[in-house]
């Protein structure tokens, strides 16, 4: 195969700076505003991947003469920031949050801090994918509602409720398209996930 | 699908990786691997689109980078870039030797996010 005529977009490269990375996960229904917070914090222009991944056709398509399994592409937008001077590097991967793609989640899993849940007001059951495979993982999260301008407001306890969010999980608002917000929803997960590590290692081991 | 593209499902990826379906490393989404010294004319074509990469510059790219820029999937790029440190063609960055601050990898992020705002 020839590679001559594919121009390969330009690549961005990590600072020579960079010696370790960590990794973020931005999860939510579609269009909750994955992609638009990567891209108000990301320093470069967020990036897609494509991962073709096999799921259970069942109950998703007919398709005659393929029964059962069925192939289909996954796209993940990323983005990622660079901290402590240009040492550290923290991406941030978004995926939606439909159980079909629970083989990608467990990769994108591996090895995360913790996952930011973005939910919208008009559509609170969409985020209810995301937050099954979380637990399922037990990967620690904090929910952020994206605020739309024409979005209903609830009450923190009305929203708790219906995410059944446990009492210790951050529940916290953003503006997915201003970068500072959506920073310091990303502070509060990073807080949360800091401080009941260090509660769980003040625990007596059994 | 439309246009010309270089279609993923038409190569399965264990045919591109030699017959791996998982990396051999520790290799992640997150992974930064920078570019070591090697002769690259024995490796098979995706390894050598992967080493192409870095002759375009200077510094390090995570697994996802790599995924994105050459439009693999990303459970293939871990794969050969898993092989390519086996083969001392990528390596990881050099870890920091004084200046690590006595704080882990969160606490890190914590404060490196804090600066930002």
């Amino acid at each position: 195969m020839d590679y001559a005529n594919w121009s390969d977009p330009p690549v961005t490269f990590v600072p020579a700076t960079v010696t370790e990375s960590a990794k973020i996960v931005v999860a939510g229904g579609f269009g909750v505003g994955k992609t638009t917070l990567i891209s108000s914090v990301s320093e470069v222009a967020p990036l897609r991947m494509e991962e073709p991944i096999t799921i259970d056709s069942v109950g998703v398509d007919d398709l005659r003469g393929t029964p059962e399994k069925t192939t289909t592409t996954v796209g993940m937008d990323f983005g990622r920031l660079h901290l402590a001077g240009g040492r550290l590097v923290l991406y941030l991967f978004g995926l939606p949050g439909q159980l079909r793609f629970q083989p990608l989640w467990e990769d994108l899993a591996e090895g995360a801090l913790g996952c930011l849940v973005l939910a919208d007001t008009r559509d609170l059951d969409a985020c209810h994918g995301a937050l099954d495979l979380l637990e399922a993982q037990k990967t620690p999260y904090a929910v952020a509602i994206n605020t739309f301008p024409n979005a209903p407001t609830y009450a923190e306890t009305e929203l708790r409720q219906a995410l059944a969010l446990h009492p210790d999980t951050p529940l916290t608002t953003c503006d997915a398209r201003d970068r500072t917000s959506s920073l310091y929803a990303l502070i509060t997960l990073t807080e949360y996930l800091t401080a009941s590590r260090a509660a769980a290692s003040l625990e007596p081991r059994p | 699908m439309t246009g010309p593209r270089r279609d993923p499902d038409i190569v399965r990826p264990y045919v591109r990786t030699g017959g791996r379906v998982r990396p051999r490393r520790d290799v992640r989404l997150e992974s930064v691997v920078i570019a070591a010294t090697g002769p690259t004319n024995e490796l098979g074509p995706d390894a050598r689109q992967v080493m192409g990469l870095f002759a375009a510059g200077r510094g390090g790219l995570a697994v996802a980078d790599i995924a994105a820029a050459l439009q693999m999937p990303p459970s293939t790029v871990r794969i050969l870039v898993s092989g390519l440190m086996d083969t001392g063609h990528l390596a990881s960055p050099a870890p920091a030797v004084s200046d690590r601050p006595d704080t882990d990898l969160m606490q890190r992020v914590l404060d490196g996010l804090r600066e930002l705002v």
